[in-house]
């Protein structure tokens, strides 16, 4: 089988794998956000910390709670790391440094899982498992929770109520990533992936020499670090390393473990706002820019030329062999159209338009399909925006899923849509223009600004993945890309959450023959085309200068 | 309820705009008012005008930037090009605004006229006298007199007489209009002239807000403010703005790392061409526009956001007389009881209709002359005959001649005539009369009484007649999603019949104002927003609450104080012109957004390739055009972006091409002609001006 088909037959049984799901977890999803009842243990958490799980919550009491949540876990996380050479089980690992401690912590919560340390060589069992994997889960639920909370907004009407963020954290946790988590860690396990809580070994080699090997809950944080689109893994290799990814099948089911929950959260919207149709139009404008970006990434992949690439099949440089160019394309696509950031190739190798296809994948901001939660409300965001251009074009003012588009509501959408450009030109400027944080870079020329442009865009829409030579354990780097995470993934999300306040207090406008119809494929084109356009084009000249300088000169 | 009353014929016969295609067009441009309106263009170039619209205000900052860099280096014909044309986008963008105001400003003048200073005469507190005072002078709840020739001083109501006025100064209409005490035709306006007769006129506004004045404002756009939904598409303009200014800044930090520092006015018409200047320098002559098509049709909305409102408009509430229907029932059919001929009956009812001056009196007379051909009759032709006029009271009308006497009435009346004469009604007449009703037609009887005793002949059908095209309006509105309510006073079986006939979806009978302003509240918790005329007192709370309430220039003040429309060609069908000019507004606004932003991606492709194909020769595949020189690709991309707005100067005036159609064929139109439009035309319009850039010695 050529190479080429593999790689095809690979995406398409992807998709009907993601296809099959899609209904039963979209609805099963919509269901745990509406359903009235508490599980015992669940009480009992509440108890603990003190919520009413049936207090409804504004949006800003929502957002208190949504900031406090994610403040207290950057210091837990924080200090955890900090105190790691008195703790146990840290396999002899001493404390991380202040900024590198900040870095990380700030990486974790903001779901972000950019990693500036070597896992392996730095992080022992209670901070990998206590404290990373313990983030891996709430920092996705807290993602989910916001979306949910904006899909309430445009649900409900005549009250600012958007739900209760506890009760939709918990539930996030303990009723959807932790089920599909346990089953998927088993059949990681299943594929090869370890899972012990060994210490260091060393091993001799065949040439001579030894290596260190080390053990871990691996498999356990495999899992969620795809499922939750974390993206920060346990060895420095990420998903390239054998114990995190054995196999070819294990790299296609965590491929499916990242697209999983962020495709049928479309479905769950359609089923909470009452209407399917609308959930299909998200999902299809997602699915559009997925499938097209992962066709554009074989493509440059396989079609490249030159001797190395003609013996290979394609660009293997920084590919698995058990990969191969197709899943590997295809890993990266997923991983950086969600906010995952696990790799199974190393981006840097890829081919100079092949990076930017993932630098791109980011800068749309993450929603094609995006991350857990942040992808859909980031998704909406766009199709308010697309709604308020497109929706005058029928002879009305703006209105999407029944509720107007006024004065506040695009107030709220454009102050989303400036944060994250604001933050990646922003520093990667300011880094460029510093003598100090481009001694960081392994490349020169438009390699070497890529590498750069990449660290920043992959923070601020909190991807997490990194385009390998840059040296990020810097100081500097430390600390703006910190910053970067933290605002790129709070400041939005206090925008969509206003947002959602603002649409849940209004009265629905009945649907008419007038009325801009959303669920139809023309929206859907529209959609694809406001999103690369508005969001696209903000970063042409930086592309222009990065991967297109580099991709075109051949 | 009320129901209009029109004192002229109120373009009855043609319903107006009921032309088939483009029919909210705009008035004629005349590229000669580019050239009039410049000044203005200048004018506007103050800075305290321009940051309003955040857009040109940016525009401008960089126009005199690239300004101080070209006196900096005289020698750069470059710097000087790009200067010049960063000027002219700014002045085209004030030019657009210009000529929009324009347009309303010679109507202004015109008003001014009529708003000579007047004497008014004031009677005196105890009521007998009179005195002169100048009318600025006048307070709410003076008592001023006019008598024929006089101009009124001030709006307010006739409390005392009756008179004609010429209201052309500010209808345009020459036909004199009758004003009287009480009842719903009792408004004047000031600057109006009175043509005969005396009236005394209850001051009801203060000098300076008079209706007149609230005109001038409008019109000359002076009372403009932005509309909510102008308001939303600034703050996302201006956050595109703010996007593709940090794109640009932060690109020279990029450049210098690539080897390739680029000059201040390179950035900046890279920024110019960047932010969406089309949309902001024509966004608010499109409002204006907007406002001025609704002049152009005698329609004065008092604010923007009621226009904005006529397109969000999801029922309309059309009142059944005058807008549905012809003015008056007419005549349809004679059905005679039985022993009796059609022809006798004809005859009958025309000899007794021949003293009815009623609009249903003549359509009697007209019917029997056109089926029966009877001959009209005039009264002088019957000597001796006393002819017994139509009153409001006795609902009846009738001859008595040659010892015979001939009636024709309600029937009620009739019936009550014919008992008195000592004649018997057959039942026979009544079942006829029934029938009538039920098929919501209105019977009127036909007696008489001669030798053989007082007995009823038949029955006169009398129907309402829908205007013509209306089914076909009506189901247009149906398919642009605008549900047609009718309110009429009649009952519900004669509504429902109506209804029927004419097509809309549905009716009000019996209407009462509590009635209407129940069915707004009811639709309007529903989230709907509601549209009506009307012109008399009892309707000023359901105007108010209406989202767009248009009342009628011959209603009372307190209707038009009520509305936030007034109609001064009092034409209750022009309600559904108001919804397509808001709509339309609307659409201009969406497809010139579009197209602005979809420009973007040719001048990327035009400047970028220019900027950096110098260091990385790679780039030079992005220059698809084939633009001769980087500086002929930025001088060619500023001058498209540029002249792109006085091109499209005429679309924003006279608004995009309307048909009333589904939002999803609407869509499909309009995303196809400016939005793919948009990101197609560029790639030409710049590659033809850098041809002939090139052609320039020195450039290419």
């Amino acid at each position: 089988m050529s190479p080429v088909l593999a790689g095809v037959l690979q995406l398409l049984a992807l998709i009907a794998a993601l296809a099959l799901a899609y209904r039963p977890l979209g609805d099963y999803m919509a269901k745990v956000y509406s359903s009235e009842k508490h599980h015992r243990p669940e009480k009992w958490i509440y108890k603990a910390i003190g919520a009413n799980p049936a207090a409804e919550m504004r949006w800003p009491a929502y957002l208190r709670a949504v900031l406090a949540f994610s403040a207290v876990s950057v210091l837990f996380l924080y200090g955890l790391q900090r105190a790691q050479g008195i703790l146990p089980g840290s396999l002899g690992f001493s404390a991380i440094d202040p900024d590198q401690a900040f870095n990380t912590a700030a990486s974790f919560v903001a779901n972000t899982n950019w990693q500036s340390y070597y896992g392996e060589q730095a992080m022992g069992h209670v901070v990998q498992t206590g404290g990373l994997a313990v983030q891996n889960f709430v920092s996705a639920a807290v993602g989910m929770a916001v979306a949910v909370a904006l899909v309430r907004g445009f649900a409900r009407s005549r009250t600012g109520e958007l739900g209760n963020f506890w009760a939709d954290l918990v539930r996030g946790v303990f009723r959807i990533l932790l089920p599909i988590s346990v089953i998927g860690a088993v059949i990681l396990v299943a594929c090869g992936a370890i899972q012990n809580f060994a210490g260091i070994h060393e091993v001799g080699q065949f040439l001579g020499g030894t290596q260190q090997w080390n053990g871990g809950a691996v498999a356990s944080q495999e899992v969620i670090k795809e499922l939750g689109t974390n993206g920060g893994g346990y060895f420095n290799a990420n998903s390239a390393h054998p114990f995190e990814n054995p196999t070819p099948f294990s790299n296609l089911f965590e491929i499916f473990l990242i697209l999983l929950i962020p495709f049928a959260l479309t479905r769950t919207f359609g089923r909470m706002v009452g209407n399917l149709r609308q959930g299909y139009a998200i999902l299809a404008t997602m699915a559009t820019i997925w499938i097209g970006f992962t066709a554009l990434m074989m493509w440059t992949e396989f079609a490249h030329h030159g001797p190395a690439f003609d013996v290979s099949g394609g660009a293997m440089e920084g590919k698995e062999t058990r990969f191969g160019v197709g899943a590997s394309a295809i890993f990266s696509v997923a991983t950086t159209l969600t906010s995952t950031g696990a790799v199974n190739s190393f981006h840097s190798s890829y081919t100079g338009l092949g990076g930017g296809i993932q630098l791109l994948g980011m800068q749309l901001g993450e929603i094609a399909p995006g991350g857990v939660g942040s992808g859909l409300y980031g998704m909406l965001i766009m199709a308010i925006i697309a709604v308020f251009i497109a929706g005058l074009m029928v002879g009305r003012t703006p209105e999407y899923l029944g509720k107007k588009i006024g004065t506040r509501e695009i107030k709220f959408a454009a102050c989303y849509i400036l944060i994250t450009p604001a933050l990646v030109l922003g520093f990667t400027a300011a880094a460029m223009a510093l003598d100090t944080p481009a001694n960081s870079m392994t490349n020169s020329g438009a390699h070497g600004f890529s590498e750069i442009l990449y660290a920043y865009t992959s923070g601020a829409n909190n991807n997490g993945s990194a385009f390998a030579g840059l040296n990020a354990d810097t100081q500097w780097f430390n600390s703006t890309i910190g910053i970067a995470m933290l605002l790129g993934r709070f400041l939005p999300m206090v925008f969509v959450l206003a947002l959602a306040g603002s649409l849940a207090e209004q009265k629905p406008v009945p649907e008419t023959a007038g009325t801009l119809r959303t669920d139809k494929p023309l929206y859907t084109g529209l959609l694809v085309g406001t999103i690369l356009i508005v969001t696209g084009l903000t970063y042409f000249p930086a592309l222009a200068l990065g991967p297109l300088a580099e991709g075109l000169a051949s | 309820m009320s129901t209009i009353t029109p004192t002229r014929a109120p373009h009855e016969d043609i319903p107006t705009g009921h032309k088939p295609a483009g029919r909210v067009g705009g008035g004629l441009f005349d590229p000669k008012q580019l050239l009039k309106s410049f000044p203005d263009a200048i004018r506007k170039l103050d800075p305290r005008i321009m940051i309003k619209s955040p857009v040109m205000f940016v525009v401008l900052i960089g126009s005199v930037v690239t300004t101080v860099l070209a006196i900096k280096d005289p020698t750069d014909w470059f710097g000087w090009a790009i200067t010049a044309w960063l000027w002219l986008t700014t002045i085209f963008a004030n030019l657009a605004e210009a000529v929009a105001e324009g347009r309303g400003k010679a109507q202004a003048d015109t008003l001014r006229k009529a708003k000579t200073d007047s004497v008014a005469r004031r009677l005196t507190k105890d009521g007998k006298g009179e005195e002169q005072v100048p009318g600025a002078e006048l307070r709410i709840g003076d008592l001023v007199v006019c008598e024929a020739g006089d101009i009124i001083p001030g709006d307010g109501d006739v409390v005392e007489g009756v008179a004609s006025v010429d209201e052309s100064a500010i209808t345009g209409e020459s036909a004199p209009v009758i004003r009287e005490s009480g009842g719903d035709r009792s408004a004047v306006t000031g600057g109006t002239k009175v043509l005969s007769d005396r009236i005394v006129i209850k001051i009801t506004t203060k000098p300076g807000e008079t209706f007149i004045d609230r005109m001038i404002a409008l019109v000359e756009g002076a009372a403009r403010q932005k509309t909510p939904n102008e308001i939303a598409l600034n703050i996302l303009l201006a956050s595109l703005t703010i996007v593709f200014l940090l794109a640009v800044v932060t690109l020279q930090p990029f450049a210098i790392y690539a080897g390739a520092e680029q000059s201040m006015i390179v950035l900046t018409a890279l920024l110019i061409c960047l932010i969406p200047t089309t949309i902001g320098a024509l966004l608010s002559a499109i409002g204006i526009a907007g406002m001025d098509r609704l002049v152009q049709r005698n329609v004065l909305a008092m604010s923007g956001r009621a226009v904005e409102a006529a397109g969000d408009v999801s029922t309309l509430l059309l009142d059944k007389t005058g807008t549905i229907t012809l003015g008056n029932r007419q005549a349809a059919e004679f059905v005679p009881v039985k022993g009796t001929t059609e022809a006798e009956l004809a005859d009958a009812a025309q000899l007794s209709s021949l003293a009815d001056e009623t609009p249903e009196g003549r359509s009697i007379v007209v019917l029997a002359k056109e089926k029966y051909g009877l001959r009209e009759r005039h009264q002088g032709e019957l000597s001796q005959a006393e002819w017994i006029a139509f009153t409001a009271q006795t609902r009846m009308s009738g001859v008595d001649v040659d010892g015979k006497q001939t009636r024709k009435g309600a029937a009620g009346s009739v019936i009550t005539w014919v008992r008195e004469q000592g004649g018997q009604v057959s039942d026979d007449a009544d079942t006829l009369a029934n029938k009538i009703s039920e098929a919501g037609g209105t019977p009127l009887l036909v007696a008489v009484k001669d030798e053989k005793g007082a007995r009823v002949l038949g029955v006169i059908h009398l129907k309402d007649v829908v205007k013509e095209g209306m089914r076909e309006r009506f189901e247009e509105l149906r398919r642009m999603g605008i549900k047609t309510v009718m309110i009429t006073g009649d009952n519900p079986l004669t509504a429902k019949a109506i209804a029927e006939e004419a097509g809309v979806d549905d009716f009000l009978a019996e209407a009462t104002p509590e009635d209407k302003m129940a069915l707004i509240k009811r639709e309007q918790a529903g989230g709907k927003l509601v549209a009506m005329t009307g012109d008399g007192t009892n309707d000023a709370p359901a105007l108010a609450q209406a989202d767009v309430g248009v009342a009628m220039n011959t209603g009372t003040s307190a209707a038009k104080e009520a509305g936030n429309m007034v109609d001064l060609d009092s034409n209750p069908t022009k309600l559904i012109e108001i919804v397509e000019i808001g709509k339309q507004l609307l659409i201009t606004r969406g497809a010139l957004t579009t197209f602005s932003i979809a420009n973007d991606v040719a001048k990327y492709f035009a400047i970028i390739p220019a900027m950096f194909a110098v260091v990385h020769p790679g780039l030079d595949k992005l220059n698809i055009m084939g633009l001769a020189s980087p500086e002929s690709a930025i001088l060619s991309a500023v001058i498209f972006n540029a002249l792109i707005i006085i091109a499209l100067v005429p679309l924003a005036l006279k608004g995009v091409q309307y048909r009333p159609t589904s939002a999803d064929k609407m869509l499909r139109r309009n995303i196809g002609l400016y939005g793919v439009g948009g990101l197609i035309a560029p790639f030409i319009g710049i590659k033809l001006i850098d041809l002939l850039i090139s052609l320039i010695p020195g450039i290419g």
